[in-house]
């Protein structure tokens, strides 16, 4: 038995890794309804929401329900990522976790997994928005691999985030409170839905600044429509430091949960 | 060899002293009954050996590993089925396993064929592919057993194995066990409160109460060790001094109202110890069982004690019902 051979333990560990992740993927496709609303419901904000306020709207000359594309390209990626970070409080209660943790892999592996396989499902779920995206004429085709990376990095933290949630909460009675007080927020927060300009009152600016989906908006239009206030790399760094801070308050709330 | 040695293994829930202090020593290839009623520290017992629960004190080895030290090492070698079903039911059976063997590290190569063979061993090959929410009680019960085993641990762990299933599976469940035990050479730890199922199944036992073993040793032994059969006589004043100074009584106590005498060869003797009795109204005899020596040892008859859980509910109703007087 050679336990203490180092790359055999990391061997085992991204084993591990795999192994969580490929039961997200698997999950993912067999719950066929979850996929359905969650493209259904951004294309409800697009063409029902986008084209009704688009009728007497438009921003820089850009069509309204163009211009919320991005917008609501992250709102997917915010709910998708909290929820199924969420979604372990649920798992916990099934005691579908319990057998996942008392086998021989770290914790932090165990974390590892679930974010990979969060984010797997979110990004696949942006592609096929991604699919509909002929559909908005200001949108720049090219523009989708750079936007992608910077909705990959943002899931990430939002996953983490939801996975640090879901360690802490006992029941599913918080899930309401997170949506109302955090979620919501965040998405009303990022500039997902209007500009960040003059007009707005400097209390909205200020909140809209501090949040960092503000980046993610930001980033991704400027990608998708070349509308962006920030350079694309000032935002993905943001963003990614976002990320980095959720990983690790994350694997340590995961760590330590019950 | 021991596979699983413990020294005054112990654990302290707050104020609370689940385990104090339990010694052990199993070997391979035993199948080992921890006996006792809810509460008695039997699955905080398996929880400490299969590093679920941090020790308060004392030590416990684990195939060869220390379970505070290489919790790691301890759990690639041991396989656990939970008292609770905790089957992942959006998979299907196979892939329950595969994400089992996954996590487990048994190499790619190899992972279809121990899957298949574990599949076949509890008779689950024709329904690997449906999901287990669709699975009956038992079937789940099967399929955890075989996740417990896939990755061929030197010891497994069952807690109350055949707890809420009706009493044909239950039958089943302990066929499976035995076979699978039989055929790996696996050593099987297990909890239950099915004292007569622990009696078929089970190589040796240790009867654990309030946290301590009070006995242990192989079922049969702990029951010749009443002293015979026990013969219940109810009458209405049974003479318990005399009954109780026959050379062939073992012992007498009442229980509810009937008096229960262990003795040996009762049928031989049954007949010089009735005339002694006025006013008897009915008799049985019948083969001591584990449940007698639990009894003998604490006084307590170990279903009342399970039974406890509605007697603090009725406790609790009473006291509300009091609050507002």
């Amino acid at each position: 038995m050679n336990d203490m051979n180092p790359s055999k333990l990391l061997q085992r560990e991204l084993m591990g890794i795999s192994a969580v992740w490929w039961r997200e993927y698997k999950v993912f496709w067999r719950e066929k309804s979850r996929i359905v609303s969650s493209i259904v419901q951004p294309l409800i904000w697009l063409f029902l929401f986008g084209s009704g306020i688009g009728a007497s709207l438009s921003v820089e000359n850009v069509h309204y329900r163009d211009y919320i594309y991005p917008g609501i390209l992250t709102m997917s990626v915010i709910f998708g990522s909290v929820f199924f970070g969420l979604y372990i409080v649920w798992d916990r209660k099934l005691d579908v976790l319990k057998a996942v943790l008392v086998a021989p892999v770290a914790r932090i592996s165990i974390f590892f997994g679930k974010v990979l396989g969060g984010c797997t499902d979110v990004l696949l779920q942006v592609m096929i928005l991604f699919a509909f995206a002929f559909l908005f004429p200001a949108v720049d085709l090219q523009g989708i691999p750079q936007a992608l990376l910077l909705l990959l990095v943002t899931s990430i933290a939002l996953v983490s985030l939801g996975l640090a949630l879901g360690s802490l909460l006992e029941s599913l009675e918080g899930f309401q409170v997170i949506s109302a007080f955090l979620v919501f927020p965040l998405f009303f927060l990022s500039g997902a839905l209007f500009p960040l300009d003059e007009r707005l009152p400097s209390w909205l600016t200020g909140l809209v600044i501090l949040n960092p989906l503000s980046y993610t908006v930001d980033g991704v239009r400027g990608a998708l429509l070349g509308m962006n206030r920030y350079p694309f790399w000032a935002d993905l760094g943001i963003v990614a430091l976002f990320a980095l801070v959720m990983l690790v308050v994350g694997s340590v709330m995961f760590s330590r949960m019950k | 060899m021991a596979v699983i040695e413990t020294r005054s293994l112990t654990k302290t829930f707050g104020k609370i002293q689940a385990v104090r202090g339990i010694d052990l020593s199993i070997e391979q290839g035993e199948i080992f009954g921890l006996l006792g009623p809810n509460g008695a520290g039997k699955t905080t017992t398996i929880g400490m050996l299969c590093t679920i629960i941090r020790p308060t004190a004392g030590r416990g080895i684990v195939a060869g590993f220390d379970v505070a030290a290489s919790p790691t090492q301890v759990r690639r070698n041991v396989g656990i089925v939970f008292q609770d079903p905790t089957l992942d039911t959006i998979l299907t059976g196979r892939e329950n396993l595969q994400l089992h063997a996954r996590l487990y590290g048994i190499p790619a190569g190899m992972r279809a064929l121990w899957i298949d063979e574990m599949l076949a061993l509890v008779d689950l090959k024709d329904r690997a592919d449906d999901l287990t929410r669709t699975y009956s009680g038992g079937m789940r019960r099967r399929l955890e057993l075989a996740r417990g085993l896939l990755h061929r641990p030197a010891v497994l762990f069952l807690d109350e194995p055949t707890l809420g299933l009706d009493p044909q599976t239950r039958a089943r469940v302990w066929e499976y066990i035995r076979q699978t035990a039989r055929k790996e050479n696996t050593t099987v730890v297990l909890t239950t409160h099915y004292m007569e199922e622990a009696q078929q199944v089970c190589g040796r036992v240790g009867i654990i109460d309030r946290g301590k073993i009070i006995a242990l040793d192989t079922p049969q032994n702990m029951i010749d060790s009443l002293g015979g059969d026990i013969v219940a006589i109810r009458a209405e004043s049974p003479p318990l001094d005399r009954i109780r100074s026959l050379p062939y009584v073992s012992s007498v106590r009442m229980v509810d109202g009937v008096m229960e005498a262990t003795m040996k060869s009762a049928h031989l003797h049954l007949a010089q110890l009735l005339p002694l009795i006025p006013g008897v109204q009915s008799v049985e005899m019948r083969k001591p069982t584990l449940n007698d020596v639990f009894m003998k040892l604490t006084g307590r008859d170990i279903r009342d004690d399970n039974a406890a859980d509605s007697g603090s509910w009725a406790e609790t109703i009473a006291r509300y019902q009091q609050r507002g007087q």
